[in-house]
This record gives structure tokens, sequence and C-alpha cells, in this order.
């Protein structure tokens, strides 16, 4: 493994540079694709299934067509598309992958399933005729539940199949149940991570310009994978991959939804081809609920077999994960993560793990913000509390106990965890939260009428994905390398192009922080760009956690030839030998004789000038590198939460919060804390706030933004992080990932600490999201006659 | 979230106005109900007459003893006033907890009474107070008293060609507060309170257990014979039939009522 030395360089790796990304959206000078206006431009607006489940058995579009400014209203039949929205993921070599149509033919299978497109010159024509056009519908027998869906007399989702399951993902060590019926205690817990909606500040969103003449089609779309895109494009609209040119300009937000290719992206593309015009379709706030995929939706049973002092020997873990009615990009995928990480930081050598997939009348669930990690992490934290209560132990000391301490290390489930030191995060952990003083602060809130608790969660997550051989062999038919040029111009400045397409993370300013260290430039001289398929190289997109870790490594090599072309060039102008030579402060010069030198950004322009190069050697300062890496990186830490709890009404309210997160060498730390605290919210906003609901018939209970409840700055804790750093030895950078730490660590902290809150109560457990009226229900339950107050 | 098409005036006299809603133009105040109820395409008025131009619509002055209040005087202004705050502590509690800043910048005491939506805090405080509305329309003036002027789910006895000019709370209402329980700071209330103390005699109405807003009459009988505020607290809920939904069962409404009857008249009971 490479090391990179942390030199103090203005702008360079470790500094909290201001992200530079930031003032052009802050001053409104973004690009977003609702912000682009091509000639000619037409509108799309959807009439979209208002049923779970139904027979579609008359559409009638001529009020639709009448109106003025209507260019066309189109249905499965005129589209004539045979394909359908890809699933890339197929854990089980068996999964079933129902074909998902570009719009409804003759059965919708959720609320929100787009069936008649319509193009119109302006948006609000649009939606006026796709309110006009009259479908009639045959309600059918809906599922919203994946466990009811699994029942044997279910209705079914898709009638090709006998039942509703997509697959079963199995794995079990040998001599499990010897291993399990030897401990002498078993815990057992049970969770419903429930469903939720990721609600990113831009919509979905896409312009499509398909050029009849040459059959150039450019989609501009909000997207976290636009090369996906432009590849799916190709097949489902079938056209060439060089025909088509995928767009992402700035992109307000995705938290997994926009890793995905959608129908609104294939559609725009082929009804710009039959319109002869470009298309735009922006996504609203409230269409946003159903048509773009939801997260989570998980339940979830634990045994653990457990020794007197609370040592885990066997974990049995069964589930079922709620695909919706279709599959989106990695449906199938996500729980197969949360599979991969049953374990967590605990050395459990027997593991039994069976997850059952199942098709409902809902809209499809895919990657949300940790995406199958913190399903994961939030049923095994909860029974490690448990386990403690049950055997009378302090929850740190069973986390303790039970933690891996050697590394690498190979866990039951065959993941190779690369570094860690999980005792060192949890005690800064514990001292960061006055741990040891709680009880003092437990009993100044009872005076006050309040329950007060305070609660752990430790955690590891799998980033960086992900060595390709190992996608393929987990069913998932995309690789997982990225890629990274770094071109230099005439005078030294660095343009540095990367696959990894962000939406908010701040690549432009780490990637330039990179840069600076590593080629000795100024940070202002290097700018980043991305999101176009035409200039920018194939890249697998920005999720996971897996951009600075692999695309950043990926841009460290192309940094490093870079350097070693210039070495070459200076060699030559020097008259030595390139072993002559040695590197500082962005500059080449001769052993022992620093004056005598070239800076990298001067060997740039003997570079371009050429005209004295060595023999052989090319013009132009610009590499580009393809990394794939040898394995996943695995952060981890421990938080640790304290709410407290109004008996009377129920609220739980957040008042201490700490974050001690390991996410390896850190570039900007700014920008770590900044991914820390939007995961910590979003995590807390599960734990207490956000559900997505269904009624029994497949009716969306949560449609707008007042029943699904997002939380505001107002209803959230002020966050106290820190880091430990043990270093990746998988890439050179030595980073991990740290986009999802927060979501995967902080809903099991939230729960924990209002169950040891109201333990006194008698109350062992709380269901997500822990809202008032389900709390004080559980206090009454509790307690019936009503003395807690 | 597309509206249908509407056409769209700003007159700058009462007069004007008036005309425009003979005409079937619906008002728009702070339009921070009605257009979210347009976007939704729940309301699709083929026209809209804003109100904001009308200067004699806002303002909080006393006249005599009772405390009169624009029509548009926005949530803001209320809750900051400090005419309001001595006059009426319930309704500045009430418009201070109003949504947003956003919303609280934007959106009317007219405005709120009209659109009468039973998780909206003021129809409780008007209630309780005892005020009323002042309202022009083509055929002249008429004053509705709290009481007669919401009649259902969004639903006012107004008249579509009349608008509310002004609030009238009589004088002498004596200690006041609202207490509202929601789930995030930007809500409307799940359930809120208003207590108004008069001398020896606690009214309280509630928001968020019926269609309407409702005096709470269990909880005023007890208090008002003496009895103790948790005694009242238990039976604040009688008698209604609060909706069950996302945000509690009929139960568990019925419990806040309580909550809150009991903290605002103790919040009333400490000015
Ligand atoms: C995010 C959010 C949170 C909110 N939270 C709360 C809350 O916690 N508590 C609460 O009480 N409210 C809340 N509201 C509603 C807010 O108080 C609105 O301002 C209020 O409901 C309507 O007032 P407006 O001035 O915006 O009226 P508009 O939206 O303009 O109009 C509402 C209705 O009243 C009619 N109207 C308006 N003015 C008059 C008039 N003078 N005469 C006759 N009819 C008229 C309109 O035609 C329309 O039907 C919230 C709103 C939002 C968007």
């Amino acid at each position: 493994m490479a090391t990179i030395e942390h030199r103090p360089a203005s702008g360079g790796i470790g500094e909290s540079v201001l992200r530079k990304e930031d003032a052009k959206l802050i001053v409104g000078q973004g690009r977003f694709v609702d912000d682009l206006v091509l000639p000619g431009m037409l509108h799309a607006a959807f009439a979209r299934s208002p049923f779970g489940h139904a027979r579609i058995t008359g559409v009638d579009r001529s009020a639709a067509l009448a109106l003025p400014g209507v260019a066309a209203v189109l249905t499965a039949d005129e589209l004539g598309i045979a394909g359908g929205v890809p699933c890339a993921s197929n854990p089980t070599g068996d999964t079933r992958q129902p074909r998902q149509p570009l719009l409804a033919e003759g059965i919708v299978r959720y609320c929100g399933e787009p069936v008649v497109m319509v193009i119109a010159t302006n948006r609000y024509t649009a939606r006026d005729a796709a309110d006009a056009i009259v479908i009639d519908y045959e309600p059918l027998p809906a599922v919203v539940d994946g466990r009811k869906a699994l029942a044997p007399d279910a209705p079914l989702v898709h009638g090709q199949y006998p039942d509703n399951l997509c697959c079963t993902l199995r794995h079990e060590t040998d001599g499990f149940e010897e291993a399990f019926a030897a401990a002498p205690h078993v815990v057992r817990s049970a969770n419903f991570n429930q469903r939720i909606t990721p609600v990113s500040m831009e919509t979905r969103g896409v312009v499509a310009d398909w050029v009849r003449a040459s059959g150039e089609v450019t989609l501009y779309t909000s997207t976290q994978v636009p090369h996906f895109v432009r590849t799916f494009v190709a097949v489902i609209n079938e056209t060439s991959e060089s025909k088509v040119r995928v767009v992402t300009p700035d992109v307000g937000g995705g938290f997994g939804a926009k890793l995905n290719t959608y129908r609104e992206e294939y559609l725009a593309c082929a009804a710009s081809k039959i319109v002869g015009a470009p298309v735009k379709w922006i996504e609203d706030r409230s269409e946003s609920h159903n048509a773009t995929i939801h997260g989570r939706d998980q339940h979830q049973q634990y045994e653990a077999a457990v020794e007197a002092d609370g040592k885990i020997r066997a974990l049995r873990f069964r589930a079922v994960q709620n695909n919706g009615a279709y599959l989106q990009l990695l449906t199938p995928s996500i729980s197969h993560l949360t599979v991969f990480m049953v374990p967590g930081p605990y050395a459990i050598e027997n593991i039994s793990i069976e997850v059952r997939q199942a098709f409902t009348n809902t809209t499809p669930t895919d990657a949300y913000r940790g995406a199958g990690r913190p399903e994961a992490t939030h049923g095994l934290e909860r029974l490690v509390d448990e386990i403690a209560d049950e055997l009378g132990l302090d929850p740190a000391d069973v986390r303790r106990r039970n933690f891996i301490e050697e590394f690498p290390y190979t866990t039951s489930v065959g993941l190779s965890y690369d570094s860690g030191d999980y005792g060192t995060a949890l005690d800064r952990a514990l001292e960061l939260a006055c741990y040891d003083t709680f009880e003092e602060r437990r009993a100044e809130a009872r005076g006050r009428g309040r329950y007060r608790g305070i609660g752990l969660s430790s955690y590891v997550e799998v980033c960086g994905l992900a060595p390709s051989a190992v996608t393929k062999a987990i069913g998932i038919s995309a690789p997982g390398w990225e890629s990274s040029t770094v071109r230099m111009h005439p005078f030294g400045k660095v343009t540095v192009i990367t696959g990894s397409s962000p939406h908010g993370q701040g690549h432009a300013t780490s990637w330039s922080q990179i840069v600076a260290t590593e080629l000795g430039v100024p940070f202002d001289d290097v700018e980043v760009i991305h999101g176009d398929t035409a200039f920018a190289p194939y890249g697998l997109g920005t999720y996971g956690s897996r951009s600075l870790a692999v695309a950043g490594a990926a841009l460290y090599r192309s940094v490093q030839k870079v350097k070693e072309k210039g070495r070459a060039i200076a060699a030559h102008e020097l008259e030595c030998s390139v072993d002559d030579l040695e590197w500082a402060d962005g500059r080449w010069s001769v052993k022992g004789s620093p004056e005598r030198g070239a800076t990298i950004q001067g060997l740039a322009t003997s570079a371009w000038v050429a005209a004295n190069l060595p023999p052989g050697l090319e013009p132009g300062m610009e590499a580009t590198t393809f990394h794939d890496p040898p394995n996943f990186t695995f952060p981890f830490g421990t938080h640790v939460c304290e709410v407290e709890i109004d008996p009377e009404t129920g609220r739980v309210e957040v008042v201490g919060y700490v974050a001690v997160d390991d996410c390896g060498n850190v570039i900007n730390p700014m920008i770590v804390e900044g991914q820390v605290h939007g995961g910590v919210i979003q995590s807390i906003a599960q734990a207490i706030f956000e559900e997505t609901v269904y009624a029994e018939d497949g009716q969306l209970r949560t449609p707008t933004l007042v029943e699904y409840q997002v939380p505001s700055a107002a209803d959230l804790p002020r966050i106290t992080s820190d880091r430990t750093v043990t270093p990746s030895p998988v890439n050179p950078l030595g980073t991990k990932g740290i986009g999802e730490a927060g979501t995967i660590a902080a809903c099991p902290a939230v729960v924990n600490a209002a169950v040891d809150a109201l333990s006194v109560l008698g109350i062992r457990h709380l269901e997500m999201p822990m809202q008032p009226h389900r709390v004080w229900e559980a206090i009454r339950n509790a307690n019936p006659t009503g003395a807690a107050r | 979230m597309i509206p249908t098409k509407t056409a769209y005036t700003r007159p700058e006299s009462i007069e004007e106005a008036l005309a425009t809603l003979a005409d079937g133009a619906r008002p728009i105040a702070g339009g921070m109900s009605l257009i979210p109820m347009m976007k939704l395409r729940l309301a699709s008025p083929a026209s809209l007459v804003d109100l904001s131009g009308l200067a004699e619509l806002t303002g909080i002055a006393m006249d005599g003893s009772d405390l009169v209040i624009g029509a548009m005087t926005r949530h803001r202004e209320v809750a900051g006033s400090a005419l309001v705050r001595a006059q009426a502590g319930a309704l500045a509690d009430a418009a201070a907890g109003i949504g947003s800043p956003a919303v609280r910048n934007r959106g009317t005491i007219g405005g709120s009474l009209a659109q009468s939506d039973p998780h909206g805090d003021l129809p409780a405080v008007l209630l309780a107070l005892g005020g009323s509305v002042e309202v022009r329309g083509a055929s002249g003036s008429r004053t509705i008293a709290a009481a007669d002027l919401a009649v259902g789910f969004l639903t006012t006895t107004l008249a579509a060609d009349e608008m509310i000019v002004a609030v009238r709370l009589p004088g002498g209402a004596g200690r006041s507060a609202y207490a509202k329980f929601h789930r995030r700071a930007i809500d409307w209330s799940i359930v809120g309170a208003a207590a108004v103390i008069r001398g020896t005699t606690t009214t309280v109405a509630l928001t968020g257990m019926a269609a309407v807003a409702v005096r709470a009459t269990g909880f005023e009988v007890i208090v008002n014979a003496g009895g103790s505020l948790e005694e009242a607290a238990r039976h604040a809920g009688d008698g209604t039939r609060p909706a069950e939904g996302l945000d509690g069962s009929a139960e568990y409404k019925r419990h806040l009522a309580g909550v809150l009857a009991r903290r605002a008249t103790e919040a009333a009971l400490a000015r």
C-alpha cells in the first residue's frame, strides 16, 4: 500500500476548505434540469393510476386531444416499446424479474403507476389534458404488506407467477444448529424497519432531445448515474450507445432514489422521437411521493444464542423485504446488503440467514441512503440492547465483549473487513456523551416530569462498491470500477474529469484537494467536471459511499501518471536520470541541488510545446485511470443518543447526540462532518417522524409533505461529531467513505435511548417512527391506570 | 401540484374588491392555504381577487374597549403586537405558533378564519374569547359571532360575495392563553386549547376535536364548580369524536384535549 503524505499545503488534503461548488448554488446560478429551455421544447404530464391494483378496461383520450396545445396523448400501444425498466440485480440466479413496462399495459400494480403520457406546449396544458383523460378501471384485490403478500391466499401482483415471492436469500454456517443449542440463553427481538420516502430538494426531471435527422439523442436528467442511463436508453429505446449523450447538470439531492433509471427517462426519449421536438418532464412534489422509489420496508426477526456474559455464540436472522410492485435497478440487492451486514461489528461465528423478498401493490423499493445496511444495524443494535437488558449487563460492555479485534477479519457471511478499531471509537463516544454521569441527568429530568434515556449504536458498514468480480458474484450485472482523467493545460492549470457524478457531495472540492496535495498545484488551479457522457470517461456513479474510495483512488493514480510523465520530461530537460530526481512541493529537482528543477506546471507547458521531449514520449500532459478496487471498505463507529419523553403527550425529543465515526483518512473534515450531520438527521427522522403508509387497498396515505412528516431544523438536535482515523489498506488514499454512516447508525441509538427512558415502566420495545401517539399508547398500555405523568 | 388557469386582480378599494367578488372571484389573502389547495387541484377558482392592496384591511387598534384587527393583518404582526399580548394573550400565543416564519409572514387572521381548517388555531381562540368577524358584501355589512362563523370542514357561513374585513375581540377578556400540540414545529395542531379566565369563569375552546372548534364543556363545568384542573382535564374531551388518523386515535386526542386544556388554563392563571 502506498501512503499519502500529509504535508500542509493550501487547499490540500486534510483541510476544511470551503466547498468550491457552493457559491453558485447559493446565489442561484446553479443549473438544474428545470432551468433548461430548448428551442421548440414541449412538456409532458402523466395520467397515473389512482388504484393500487386494477385492470384497465378503457382509455378515452378524446377530451385531452381536443384541448388546444396538446401535441400527443400516448399509451403503451403508441409507444410500441418491448423492453421495460431494467433491473441489474439477480442475487440468487433465479430472482423473478417481471417486466416493468414504460406505460401500464392492461393492469396497474401500484398507485401512481403511469398509464398515459401527454405532450403539450406547456406544463399547465399538459396537466389539464392528463386530467381530462378518462380511464376506466376495474379494481382488483391488492396487497401492500410484505408478510401478507407471502401468505398462501394473497392476491397475486404478477399473475404469471404462482405466488408473490421474488427470491429468497439464504446463508448458514456449518454446524449452526449445534452451536445455537450450546449457548445457555436465547434472546429474541423483532423489528419493522418501516417504509420511508426519499425527499430531495430537487425532484426528478428530464429533458429529452431526439434529433430525428441525425438520430442523436441528448437526455438531460437529474440522476446519480448518467453513464448507466445512457447504456440503458440505448438498449430500451433501441439505438446506438454512441448516439446517446446523457447530461447531468447540477443535481439537488438523490439519496439513492436517483441511483436508478426510470420510466420517464425512456418515455421522454420515445416521446421526443415521436413528436419531433425536445420534451421536458419535471416531477412535481406530490408525484414524487409515488413515482420515485421508496426505501426500507423490512420485517425482521432475530434469535441470538448467548453466554451469560453477553457473548453472542450464534445468530438467526429471518426477514421479509417488501420490494414493491416491480424491480428497480438494484431492488433485490438492497436486502442482500442487509444480509452482508447481519453480524455487524461483532465476532459472531455461527449465523443463519433467510430473507424472503415479496412483490406487493406498492411503489418499488430500492436504495435509500444506507441501502440495506441501516436495516442490519438497526435490528442488531436493538438486539444487543435486549441482550444487555435480559442479562442485566451494561449495553456498552456487551458491545465491547463481542467486538471484532483483529483485522483483516473474515466474517461468517464471507466479507473481509479491511481495518478497524471499534473499541476506541466506542470509548471516545462514551466519553464525549458523559456516559458515566448519565444517571444524574435521568434523575434531574424525572424531577421535571420527563423520562430521560441514553442509547448506543455501534456499526460497521460496507462501502466502496465494489470489486467488479464481486459485483458479478453477488448477482449485480454492472461492474464496480471508477474512472478519472487528469488533464493539464498549456499554462499548468488542471482539469479533472470524474466519471462519478455527484449530487451534493462536494466532489469538486475534495478532488481538487487531492490534486493540490499530490501534484503540488494551488487548489484554485484545479477544476473538476463531471456528469456529461460526451466528455467524461465511463463511470458507475455516486452511491454507496463509494466515490472517494473508488473514484478518488482512480484520480490518485492518474495524478501519479502525470507526475511520472513530468519526471521524464524534467530528467530530459535537466539532463539527468529520472532516478536522480526527487519530488517536493510540486517540483521535480535534482537530489542534492534543489535549485536545479522544474515545476509540474512548467513541465505541463513543456509537454504542450513539445519541442524538447524525450525520444518516444507523446506530447500533452494527461492521464486516465480506470480503477477497480481489490476489496470493499468498512467504515465504523459508535453513536450515543439521549432523549427526553413527555409522558403526557408521548413526544420523544432528542436532547443530546454524539457521533464518533471512522471513515479512514479524511480529505476535508468539514465535508465529512456535513455528511455525518445530514445522515444523522435523516435517520433521526426515520426513528421519530417519517413513515410511508399504505391503506390495505393500495392507496398511499402519505401522498404529500403534510402527511409525510419530514422534520425541519427546529425539530432536530445539536450534533457533536468526532472521529477516529484507521486508514483503509484497500486504496492508496486510505479512505473509507462517510456518506451513509449517519443513516446507518442513528436509528437504533435513538430507539435504544427511548426504550431506556421508558424501561422503568416496563417498556422493552418501541416501533419506528416513535410518533407521539404511539409512544403515548405504549406508556398507557404499560401503565393502564394512567399514573405516569 | 399544477393549478388550473385562473384570472387575477388586485384592487385598491373595498368597493372594487366587492364588485369583483360579486362577479364570482375568490378572495386570496396570504395564499398559505388557498395556493396549496389550488396546486393539489382541490380548489380551481376561475378568478382570484387579491386583498393585499386594501390598506383598510390591515392594522391592530382599540375601538372603545374592543380590540379590532384588520382581516389582512399577518400572523407575524399579531404575534408581535404588544396590544394583542395585553388584551388577548391566547391570540398572541396562537399566532406565534402558526407554521413557520414564512407562513406567519404571509398568512392572515382573516384568511385563517375564513379557511375554517379544523386543525387551524385561530377559530378556537376566537370562540374562547367570544370574538366576532366583521363582514362586508354586495348587500352590506354584518357581524358574525365566532360560534356562528364556522359550520363544517372548511365551511363557513360567509356568502361567496362576502369578505371578512376585521376581527373584533370584546374588551375585558381577562387572562388568556393558548396551548397546542403538533408533531413537527411547522405543523398545524393535532389538538389545541384556548383558555380564557374572566373573573371566576373559565372558558376553554378546543382545536382539532371536531370539524369546527368546540367548547370544552366537560372541562369548564368542573373548573367553574371549583374542581381541580386534573379532574377537569379528564373530561375536556367529553362528547367529542375527533377523527382517527395518522396523527393518533380519538382516545389519544381526547387525552390531549385534557392535557392542553389544563396547560392553557395554568398558563392563563400565571399571566
Ligand atoms: C406549512 C404551513 C403550516 C401551517 N401551520 C398552521 C398552524 O400551525 N396553525 C394554523 O392555524 N394555520 C396554519 N397554517 C395555515 C395558515 O395559517 C394560513 O395562513 C391560513 O390558513 C389561511 O390564511 P391566508 O391568509 O394564507 O389565506 P388564503 O390561503 O389566502 O385563503 C384561505 C381561504 O380563505 C379565503 N379568504 C381569505 N381571506 C378572506 C377574507 N378576508 N374574507 C373571506 N374569505 C377570505 C380564501 O378565499 C380561501 O378560501 C399553515 C400553513 C402552511 C402552509
